[in-house]
Parts: C-alpha cells; sequence; structure tokens
C-alpha cells in the first residue's frame, strides 16, 4: 500500500516541509528537502520514530520531594504513553544517585528507566 | 568585613562554569552566593533532555548538565553559600548579602561576577483585560510546579507565547494528563526551536495558532476561560475574529528579561536592547572590575553558549585580580540592518584573545541574506544564510589579527544584506 506522510525538518531553522512517499513500510522517496540530514531525518522519522521520555516521580524520606527520570536512550514513539503509565503511581526511597536504575526495561522497550538527579536522605 | 578576590552572584549554570574557570585559571579566593537551596538554577526544573551537545557530545537533562559542574565545583573545593540573598552590590565591589546562618554578610571583592540569569516577563507587561483570578502562571513557574514539587497547575491550559519554555511546558502537561487546548503566538514565526515545535506540539497534536494572542481573560475566582484573537500585520487583534477558549490554566511564555536590578545599584550600564550590562570582549562591564555572563548578560538558547561564555568571564577576572589588563582604545562594534544588538559591544585589541566570539540576534526573519562583517569601509565577512531568524542566536567570530593589520580601526560593523 502506497502512502504519503507530510513532517517539518528539525534539523535546523529553516524547517522545511518534507513530503515522504511510502510504499509497505518502505520509503520510496523523500521530497521538500534542502540538504542531506532533512532525507535522513524524514526516513528515520517515518519509518522509526523514536524520542527520549523524561519525567518526575516521587521520593520517600529524601531532600526533595520528586525526583526527575529519563529512558536510558530513545525509545519507539508510540510506546511514550505507555512509558508514563508505568511510572504513574510509581515511588522511590532516597538516597538516589544520578543514573540509578528505577525501571529495568521499561514497556519491553529493551531500555531503562533512570535517575537524573541525585536525592540524599533527608 | 569579609575580604575575597572574586565573588559570584548567582549559581546556576553561568556561575558554575564561572567559578570553575577562575580556580583552573589559577585564583582559588572564590566564593558563590546562591539565593535556592542548591545549585544548578534554573537547569534543576529543566527535566527534558538536550542540554550539552556541544559541550559533552551527548544530549543530558538539565539536573544531570548541572551536576557535570556541581561535582567540579565540589571536587575543587569551591567555596559557596546557599539560601544567601544579595541585596546590594555597590561600584566599590562591596557585596552586601543576607542568610539564616551569617545574617547580613557583607564581602569586600576585587572582583565580582554578575551570573544572576533572567527572569520571565509576567501578565503585568502584557495588559490582557480581565479579572486576576488564580490559574496564570508564567511558564516556567508552572515547570517548577510540575518537576520540583509535584503539582499540576492545571487542568485544561492554554498557552499564550511559543517560547521554548511554553512548548515543553505543553509536553510536559499533556505526558501529565492535561489537555493543552492549543497555544498562541503573536507572532507570525515562532519563538522557539524547531525541534521543540515538531517534538513538543506536533507529537501531540496540540495546535500553534500563529498571529494569535489572547485578548481577554474571564473567570473571578480561578480563570475559566479566554478570549482568543487573530491579529494584524501590526499586531493588533482583529474585530470579528474572537473565539472563546474554555480552560482553567494560562501560562504565559512571553520572553525572558536578564535579571540586573543588582547591576544597576553597582551603577553598571545597562544596553536598552539587551537589558544586560554593557560588556567589552573581556566581558567586563562598565565598572572595572565587575563582570557579566548567561542570561544576565543577554539571554541564550544554548546552556552550553553560558557555560562558554562564563568561562571567559572568570578567566578575565582572574586577569583583572593579577593587574594584567592593558588599556588602549576600544572598537566599537555596531549593530546595524537587522542585527539587533552585539555582545560584547566593544573590543579593546590589547587584551582581546586570539579570537573574539561576537553572539547576537537578528530583530526579523531573513532568507538567503548575508552576514557582513566591515573593518570601518572594507567588507571582511560575507556568509551566506539560508535563515536569519530571531529565536536563534548567531555568532560571528573576530580574529586578533584584523586589528594588528590595521592599527587605525575605528569600528566594526556587523549587518544583513540581501546580497
Amino acid at each position: 500500500m502506497k502512502e504519503t506522510k507530510n513532517l517539518i525538518c528539525i534539523g535546523c531553522p529553516m524547517g522545511c516541509p518534507l513530503t515522504v512517499e511510502l510504499k509497505d513500510g518502505q520509503v520510496l522517496s523523500v521530497a521538500g528537502h534542502t540538504c542531506k540530514r532533512g532525507e535522513e531525518y524524514a526516513k528515520k522519522e517515518v519509518t522509526n520514530p523514536r524520542r527520549t521520555v523524561t519525567s518526575i516521580i516521587p521520593v520517600v524520606g529524601g531532600e526533595l520531594e520528586m525526583i526527575s527520570v529519563k529512558t536510558k536512550s530513545d525509545i519507539p514513539k508510540n510506546k511514550i504513553k505507555e512509558c508514563m503509565l508505568a511510572l504513574k503511581n510509581l515511588k522511590v526511597k532516597a538516597p538516589i544517585n544520578i543514573g540509578d536504575i528505577i525501571i529495568a526495561d521499561v514497556c519491553d522497550t529493551g531500555v531503562s528507566i533512570i535517575a537524573t538527579k541525585a536525592v540524599k536522605r533527608r | 568585613m569579609i575580604n575575597r578576590d572574586i565573588v559570584i552572584i548567582g549559581g546556576g549554570p553561568a556561575g558554575l562554569a564561572a567559578a570553575i574557570s577562575c580556580y583552573e585559571n589559577g585564583n582559588k579566593d572564590i566564593i558563590i552566593l546562591e539565593r535556592d537551596n542548591s545549585l544548578g538554577g534554573i537547569l534543576n526544573q529543566c527535566i527534558h533532555n538536550g542540554f550539552g551537545l556541544h559541550t559533552f557530545k551527548e544530549e543530558l537533562t538539565g539536573p544531570e548538565y548541572a551536576a557535570r559542574y556541581i561535582s567540579q565545583v565540589h571536587a575543587l573545593g569551591i567555596d559557596y553559600r546557599l539560601n544567601t540573598m544579595v541585596i546590594d552590590i555597590n561600584k566599590d565591589k562591596v557585596i552586601s548579602s543576607i542568610n539564616e546562618t551569617d545574617g547580613l554578610m557583607q564581602i569586600q571583592a576585587k572582583a565580582v561576577i554578575l551570573t544572576m540569569g533572567c527572569r520571565e516577563r509576567s501578565r503585568g507587561a502584557l495588559n490582557i483585560p480581565g479579572y486576576r483570578p488564580a490559574g496564570i502562571f508564567s511558564a516556567g513557574t508552572a515547570q517548577r510546579y510540575v518537576n520540583i514539587e509535584g503539582y499540576m497547575p492545571g487542568r485544561q491550559i492554554v498557552i499564550l507565547g511559543s517560547g521554548d519554555i511554553g512548548l515543553i511546558m505543553a509536553r510536559r502537561l499533556t505526558l501529565e494528563g492535561a489537555l493543552v487546548k492549543m497555544v498562541c503566538e503573536i507572532m507570525p514565526y515562532s519563538g522557539g526551536l524547531k525541534r521543540n515545535i515538531v517534538q513538543c506540539l506536533d507529537d501531540y497534536n496540540i495546535p500553534l495558532r500563529l498571529n494569535h494572542t489572547v485578548t481577554k481573560i474571564y473567570g473571578k475566582e480561578r480563570v475559566t476561560g479566554v478570549m482568543v484573537s487573530e491579529v494584524d500585520e501590526n499586531r493588533q487583534p482583529i474585530l470579528g475574529t474572537e473565539e472563546y477558549v474554555e480552560c482553567d490554566t494560562l501560562l504565559l511564555s512571553v520572553g525572558l528579561i536578564p535579571e540586573n536590578e543588582l547591576s544597576r545599584k553597582a551603577l553598571v550600564k545597562i544596553n536598552a536592547k539587551t537589558q544586560g550590562p554593557e560588556v567589552d570582549e573581556c566581558l567586563s562591564t562598565s565598572i572595572p572590575g565587575i563582570f557579566a555572563a548567561g542570561n544576565v548578560l543577554h539571554v541564550h538558547d544554548l546552556v552550553d553558549y553560558v557555560s562558554m561564555e562564563a568561562a571567559l568571564a572568570g578567566k578575565n577576572a582572574v586577569k583583572y585580580v593579577n593587574g594584567l589588563f592593558k588599556p588602549g582604545f576600544s572598537i566599537i562594534i555596531e549593530a546595524k540592518n537587522g542585527v539587533r544588538y552585539t555582545v560584547p559591544g566593544t573590543i579593546n585589541p590589547n587584551n582581546a584573545e586570539d579570537i573574539t566570539v561576537v553572539r547576537f540576534r537578528t530583530g526579523d526573519v531573513y532568507r538567503d541574506a548575508y552576514l557582513s562583517v566591515y573593518l570601518d569601509d572594507e567588507r571582511v565577512t560575507h556568509l551566506k544564510k539560508r535563515i536569519l531568524t530571531p529565536g536563534e542566536m548567531e555568532q560571528i567570530i573576530i580574529p586578533k589579527k584584523w586589528f594588528a593589520e590595521r592599527p587605525n580601526l575605528q569600528k566594526i560593523t556587523i549587518m544583513v544584506e540581501k546580497e
């Protein structure tokens, strides 16, 4: 099946409007880009869009109420919501160091959720 | 009175980098004064990623970027005071501050580095008619509530202004379950990075309404809605385009203002365009021995450049304390034809490094234009730029050898040219 997707390039402030033609999930053509980076971005964005997810979770017994966390690397874009749900109702105990693993493999992505802030015990 | 060689006002990204630079350039008699309860400044609440690409060649979150500098400050044993509010700096470099343990503390410094950062423009600066109900926040305040305190500012949200903090908060609040109805931008272009438009708005189907503004706020106890209107080319609301949008919260992301009350007390000359101190190539203000760097000087897009700028201020503060500044004629840098301002504004060739980085913003969007540098009447740089936009800081490199080759140089002009 053929389909067309429209994107805005994020490579630079130009923000070129990109048009990608796909057939059965394979990129047929990219149009609208004005540099190589735009073409590469378009290909990746339509076949395998990924994002780093960042959020916070409450800390028990720490100097701070909340610590910030992130997915250690990017995860598929369509897993963002599921990832946020996995963080819901989660709490951690102080102390926490930067890089501590909060969830080992979030939503079967093979990517862990790690702390991005250190919190000492209160 | 306590004596210190160098006092750094503010422990955010600029203050941390300045302090480390002072130490590395040989002066250890330094102290950072920070009003919050931790070092790191605004980075502590910027939990999203994208920091440090230039400096560390990886994408860090704000707290991670701050931690790299904070751990260095700890490792070097650099002195700092938290919960310490500086209330006065005078032109003789006496800094008065207060905190719970020291009470009123006065420090006589040989050099001062101003790194107080900036603050958000508030509703008062916009003159939006309506009551003053609860539910109106600056985007950064909402960011602090959500990311530090763990509170949601509201459930149904309209954001006015498409600055990066507003865009980041649109995504953040959506992920936390709020409904972000729209982002209104009075200008025909966004003030935020393209990447944030795509990854914070488009990813979540949040509409960006360019040429739109909020013309009235409804609600007495709490915001109940806002009137959104389209604006004409003079940014005046167009009658008949009003649309009522129900919401319980209005976030403002309408610009940042360098925080220079202390600089003014020290009689530091402020530039009307940047709202920050006027500085020379050493980032020295109009008062000898008082330096400035980071968002207190001019508002940056990227923290990496704040850190680099602050490191230069730190290096020069040490030079000043050591009496190594050479007097000399200062060449004026003139911002012309679309270039709104430059930092620095003057260069004394005797004190300039091998290269001087001149940073600036344009006042409008220019496509397929040129950035030119003139030394008096001679054009020496003519760079083709596919796009120049006020949302992205630009820079030009001025090599020191240009001055040696032209001993009578009076003025450097930086401008946008069509051809």
